[in-house]
């Protein structure tokens, strides 16, 4: 096939979809075993320094923050992450965890742009490659499939191309420069679901954002869930499986993990929570001051949960929308 | 302009005049939200939006305020995934898509990503997002921009994030982009802006009430081309008004 042209980013996690078969085959089993644990214990064991981590959905949308939070609490260092993001992205830069950015988005959408990107990438601390939205999902798709690259129709003819790692090729069949996306495969997934039992198989309620592939596309599977539910309920209703238990090697309780996001027909986004923190994130010492208050100063979920308020979490769950 | 409504008024509501009934809607965190709610209480009933992270043909009662929020499928027809709405787009089912911009050029790119070198930059913005998949793929583009100057109108973009016609007739097609796609109208807080067939460069087309030819001109940092008969733009009737104040926004996020 003739590459007509290479992007100039870094790929900063090459495909290796023979590394990834031998991996899965080695540590993953269908041994129906549960795999609850703390959220300390889940990070502890399955996230080390260096990893490249994937989280799914977003900051604000059903976004895995407990684990997030846990994550800055270990000090997990020299990470690589892939994504668009809002809250959990701006934390983790925040607090000075990520060398290297496969970018697509983060931003606090109507609020504005990022001040936390902003110090991070302009000081030159953070590496960053540049993909769209539908590039970052394709690339976890392509893991998912277990190959090496997807064409796709994006990214084409502009910067966004030149700053990634895609390739452009002359598409064998029709002629015409299409689009190389290069797999993602992540030794780290964190996903925050509606319902899990206690071997990992997954329901996500609403929208799925990219939870399929992200799952697929991971070595470890961290899970988090607002409710832990019999495996008997699970086989009443395979179809609502979107994540079976053997892609999973944990899974954390978390009520209210999503906070200060929102979890569909649970609870509205805390938006008080989310503005106080966007207005503080411009100012460097205001953030530290989140981050010791909020991350720092709990030593788990439970305990952040209560600085949150019963209160708060009831007023929330009764501003989401029904059904 | 009319003090009965202010430039975010009047934009929302030439947006969601360009939308047409039955058709389908790529639609953003903003003002393409209010514009495609709008344009669903008043013309377009049946229009279909379309959010990146699932969401289709939601009934935008409540106005969302993130692409991937449970109101972006409240009562909608289906909530899937964002690989499955950027195929769709990819396929060709998505007629109109929303996008905003930092800077655009005469050839409608636009810059989402960085101002300065790329690195490191002297100002980050939030990158790409959806935009570069929504400027490939869907049929017609309609760009936002709520301030119409010389910063944000350039010669050159500094960085060129999602395709309007690249560098010209053809430039697209060239790059492997699907035939017949690109930028459709401009919207700013001054003019409404097509692209002559020929050049696909941008054109004047429209002025908002009180503005003038040589204040747009003065304010686009290139040469815009003129149309042969420049209109002036609608004003909001008074019913787009009370809807949009009483009934999409009424705790006043964007308007």
């Amino acid at each position: 096939m003739e590459i007509l042209e290479s992007g100039t980013g870094e790929l900063f996690h090459p495909p290796d979809p023979d590394g990834f078969r031998e991996w899965v085959h080695k540590h993953k089993n269908t041994r129906l075993v549960s795999k609850i644990m703390s959220e300390q214990e889940a990070i502890a064991r399955f996230v080390q320094d260096g990893d490249y981590i994937g989280t799914e959905l977003y900051g604000t949308v059903r976004a895995p923050m407990s684990l997030i939070r846990e994550l800055i609490r270990q000090g997990k260092k020299h990470l690589k992450v892939a994504g668009q993001g809002v809250h959990e992205l701006d934390l983790l830069l925040a607090a000075d965890l990520v060398d290297c950015l496969d970018i697509t988005y983060i931003g606090w959408e109507i609020y504005g742009i990022s001040s936390i990107l902003r110090r991070a990438v302009e000081s030159g601390r953070v590496k960053t490659a540049e993909w769209s939205n539908a590039a970052i999902s394709w690339r976890f798709k392509a893991a998912a499939m277990g190959v090496s690259f997807i064409p796709v129709r994006s990214m084409l003819g502009t910067d966004t191309f030149k700053y990634s790692a895609a390739k452009v090729v002359k598409d064998p069949w029709t002629g015409k420069p299409v689009c190389l996306l290069p797999a993602l495969y992540l030794d780290v997934g964190l996903i925050h679901v509606h319902q899990a039992d206690e071997y990992g198989n997954c329901r996500i309620e609403g929208i799925s954002g990219f939870a399929f592939e992200l799952a697929r596309a991971s070595k470890k599977l961290i899970i988090s869930a607002e409710e832990i539910i019999s495996n008997e309920e699970i086989r009443r209703y395979p179809e609502r499986t979107i994540i079976p238990y053997y892609l999973v090697d944990a899974v954390v309780p978390a009520k209210y993990g999503s906070h200060p996001g929102e979890m569909c027909y649970r609870y509205w986004r805390d938006e008080e929570h989310l503005l106080q923190f966007y207005r503080d994130s411009a100012d460097p010492e205001k953030t530290k001051a989140y981050l010791d208050r909020w991350v720092y100063g709990c030593r788990n979920h439970d305990e952040y949960i209560k600085l949150v308020g019963t209160e708060r979490l009831k007023k929330l769950e009764m501003e989401i929308g029904g059904r | 302009m009319n003090s009965k409504y202010n430039e975010v008024e009047f934009l929302i509501c030439l947006a969601a005049s360009l939308m047409e009934d039955g058709t389908t809607a790529f639609v953003g965190t903003g003002i393409p939200m209010l514009a495609a709610a709008l344009a669903k209480k008043t013309h377009a009933p049946n229009l279909v939006a379309v959010f990146e992270f699932g969401g289709t043909g939601a009934s935008l009662e409540n106005l969302p305020l993130a692409v991937g929020d449970s109101r972006t499928f409240h009562r909608a027809v289906a909530a899937s995934g964002i690989c499955d709405i950027m195929e769709t787009a990819q396929r060709g089912f998505i007629e109109y898509g929303f996008l905003g911009a930092a800077q655009i050029d005469m050839y409608g790119n636009i810059n989402t990503t960085v101002i300065g070198n790329y690195w490191p930059p002297k100002v980050r913005l939030p990158g790409s997002g959806g935009a570069n998949d929504v400027g490939s793929h869907c049929w017609k583009n309609i760009i936002i921009i709520r301030q119409h100057d010389t910063k944000r109108f350039v010669p050159k973009v500094d960085f060129l994030t999602t395709p309007g016609y690249l560098n010209g007739p053809g430039a697209r097609e060239n790059a492997g982009l699907p035939p017949n796609t690109g930028p459709y109208r401009v919207v700013t807080n001054l003019a409404l802006m097509d692209f002559e067939p020929n050049s696909k460069r941008m054109r004047l087309i429209g002025l908002n009430p009180g503005v003038t030819v040589e204040q747009v001109l003065a304010n686009t940092g290139f040469d815009l081309l003129l149309a042969d008969n420049i209109v002036i733009n609608s004003e909001p009737t008074a019913e787009q008004l009370r809807i949009l104040r009483e009934e999409i926004d009424p705790e006043h996020y964007y308007i």
